[in-house]
């Protein structure tokens, strides 16, 4: 006989779990006890939000679905925010809730919460487990939803009764049969031949690429066809670094917070090619007054991302890499260089003075943190100004950039990067965020310093809600109100509570030897940066 | 513009929520929503009237479509279906007056269910068009309660929605 909790705990190994992020209570108490007995690591957080983040983090350096675990009731209630945060960026995360007993359900027990309910326009799919015989099915097929087609978070409900069910014994399927589930894949050859026909037809091409060239692991697809027909790249905020930024082809990040290359590029184009970006409106304002005056070609594996936003002249529904290939194998090599000088030659970056004096210069700061890091080092930013310094002036070259960018969910960026660690296999992590943001995930440094995470994390400090006092300053006639943080504790000495390497500087002259300060210490590393609080986030 | 959308989904707990809730968090407007078993139990039909432009008729079918347990969306074509719904009215009417409701009956073809000296039920099951008709003549007299189911529809000829 086994039971139901040793049936999840092997089906995870099954499906090559190595690593879970959660918080136990009594509804998944079965489950933490077969735990035990595997070789899956369990990294507790301290609240259960992060785990679902830690989830997201690993999910997008591994390429695999990261798994989440948490009780029911106000476990499972403090992960609905980062299911959302997955569900809108994307990423594929498999969260197990625990539930109270499958009779009492419904009876508002004891830490019940209806979490497939609350979760259901928030997850891609989701079940409430009724039979400890449905388990493995369950879990193959969550796996399998959560990474293809547009992935996206799968949350599983177990009642405690069907995690301490005996049953006879199990099989765990090879494959999954879901009858309404079937994603496309390959393009269709006729639209690839017109979208062709009118890349070749075009005098100003421009590729706009968006997280969706991550999900479908196209990086190298995208710049080899690039490339070839010779067109400049604007990335959405999910989109950067899917080309290195050092590349003649990449004009930067577009929109509200973007920079002047990209947004002049999309305004002067003649054809846009959309790549697993789905327009929201922080990348494109009014995109009918594009699509008026441009030929839009637009490629997503999900069909309803297609006219949603913006209307495509040539709409093509396939997975990113493979499509991309099929056009690369058709294009015939293009030239664009006149095009793309153009381009570039639009205004560079404002990255303010050299030395504010007693002040970090954040936009400064993360371009000196750039050209320091490693090459191939992950850059988690939180929300707010930093996200947005970060996104601009941090240079990705074979690199990552992790954000919350559809939802913004603060106190993204430290268990963010907690999880992308455990994936990283000994590259450099780096977590920024704003005091703000920080004070939303600052409990995490327990979750870091227990499991030896050798993350680094920076806090502009700028006693502000920065990009909310921005905002204030723009629309509300400079009016604050809610955003000083006055009262924040002394960070340096929090990490030294947690025993965690720290420092704090407050001008740019110490920024160079803090900074490999950080990255040459061995292990997690907190540095302080004291900001403007007049600092603004454009550039 | 109304438009009748067929829905095939997995008959599984769960489904109608999934399916009620995006129409809701979409901003779609559902007119009538009517699920019932199909020919093959483990597949439940959902025919739903909503109200809409032609994006937004697109929107709701690309949705639909990426919900795990629907099977097949199809939209019905103006002219090619055939829909009924079924309605119960309950009319207050006087003895002198009863004959008159029971012509109208008779022309439009509903059935007389139950007769009291002040009221008259009538079942009818026809289209939207006629149901709404019927409920017009039924209104000067007082309808003092009305059923309705929502519309259900199957395409004309022998194409079928599945294939």
């Amino acid at each position: 006989m086994i039971s139901g909790a040793r049936i999840m705990v092997e089906c995870l190994e099954a499906e090559g779990v190595n690593v879970i992020f959660g918080y136990p209570g009594a509804a998944i108490c079965p489950f933490y006890d077969a735990l035990l007995d595997s070789s899956i690591r369990h990294i507790l957080v301290r609240q259960e939000q992060n785990a679902g983040h830690a989830a997201n983090g690993y999910a997008r350096i591994s390429g695999r679905p990261g798994v989440c675990v948490v009780t029911s009731g106000p476990g499972a209630t403090n992960l609905v925010t980062a299911v959302a945060s997955a569900y809108m960026d994307s990423i594929p995360i498999v969260a197990i809730t625990g539930q109270v007993q499958s009779e009492l359900i419904g009876r508002d027990v004891f830490q019940e919460a209806d979490i497939t309910g609350a979760c259901e326009p928030f997850t891609k799919h989701s079940y409430l487990v009724k039979r400890t015989e449905d388990l493995p099915r369950i879990i193959k097929e969550a796996f399998y939803i959560a990474s293809t087609g547009r992935p996206g978070p799968v949350l599983i409900d177990v009642p405690v009764d069907i995690q301490t069910n005996e049953i006879k014994g199990y099989k765990y399927p090879e494959a999954v049969d879901i009858i309404g589930y079937k994603p496309s894949l390959k393009g269709n050859g006729l639209q690839i031949k017109r979208a062709c026909e009118a890349i070749t037809a075009a005098k100003r091409p421009v590729i706009c690429a968006g997280g969706g060239v991550f999900s479908s692991k196209a990086e190298h697809a995208l710049l080899d066809f690039a490339r070839k027909a010779d067109i400049p790249v604007v990335n959405t905020l999910m989109g950067i670094g899917v080309i290195p930024s050092d590349d003649r082809l990449c004009l930067g990040m577009l929109g509200t917070h973007g920079v002047k290359m990209a947004n002049e590029a999309i305004q002067g184009a003649d054809l846009l090619l959309l790549c697993g970006a789905r327009v929201g409106d922080r990348s494109m304002a009014s995109p009918n007054q594009v699509a008026k005056r441009t030929k839009i070609i637009h490629i997503d594996v999900d069909p309803a991302e297609i006219g949603k936003n913006m209307q495509a002249n040539i709409p093509i529904v396939g997975d990113l890499c493979s499509v991309l290939s099929q056009m690369y194998e058709r294009i015939e090599p293009l030239e664009h260089s006149e095009w793309i000088e153009k381009c570039r030659s639009r205004s560079q970056l404002d990255m303010g003075e050299e030395d504010e004096g007693k002040y970090i210069n954040p936009k400064r700061f993360m371009r000196l943190l750039s050209e320091t890091a490693a090459d191939d080092a992950i850059l988690v930013a939180d929300v707010g100004q930093n996200q947005i310094w970060s996104a601009n002036c941090f240079k990705i070259r074979n690199g990552r950039f992790l954000t919350s960018g559809g939802m913004g969910t603060m106190g993204y960026s430290v268990p963010a990067s907690v999880g992308a660690w455990t994936a990283a296999d000994g590259r450099q992590v780096i977590a920024v965020c704003g005091d703000g943001s920080f004070q939303m995930q600052m409990m995490e440094l327990g979750t870091i310093r227990q499991h030896g995470i050798k993350n680094k994390i920076i806090v502009m400090n700028n006693t502000k809600l920065g990009m909310v006092r921005e905002l204030q300053d723009k629309n509300y006639g400079g009016r604050h109100s809610g955003v000083d943080l006055s009262g924040s504790p002394d960070f340096n000495l929090l990490a030294q509570a947690y025993g965690i390497p720290h420092a704090r500087i407050d001008s740019m002259g110490e920024a160079r030897s803090a900074i490999n300060q950080m990255l040459s210490t061995d292990g997690p590393f907190l540095l302080e940066c004291i900001v403007s609080p007049a600092e603004g986030s454009f550039v | 513009m109304k438009h009748t959308i067929s829905v095939l989904v997995e008959n599984q707990a769960g489904v109608l929520s999934k399916v009620a809730s995006l129409f809701s968090r979409r901003g779609f407007n559902i007119d009538s929503l009517a699920v019932g078993e199909t020919e093959d139990p483990a597949i439940s039909r959902m025919t739903i009237v909503a109200d809409g432009s032609d994006y937004t008729v697109e929107q709701i079918e690309k949705q639909l479509n990426k919900v795990i347990p629907v099977i097949k969306v199809k939209t019905l074509q103006e002219g090619k279906y055939i829909s009924r719904m079924l309605s119960l009215f309950k009319v207050s009417v006087p003895a002198d007056k009863r004959a008159e409701i029971m012509k109208i009956a008779e022309v439009m073809g509903a059935k007389v269910l139950d007769v009291t000296k002040t009221t008259i039920t009538l079942e009818f099951c026809d289209t939207v068009e006629r149901t709404e008709t019927l409920q017009a003549l039924l209104e000067p007299y007082g309808i003092k309660e009305m059923a309705r189911t929502g519309a259900i529809a199957i395409e004309k000829g022998s194409s079928t929605v599945r294939k």
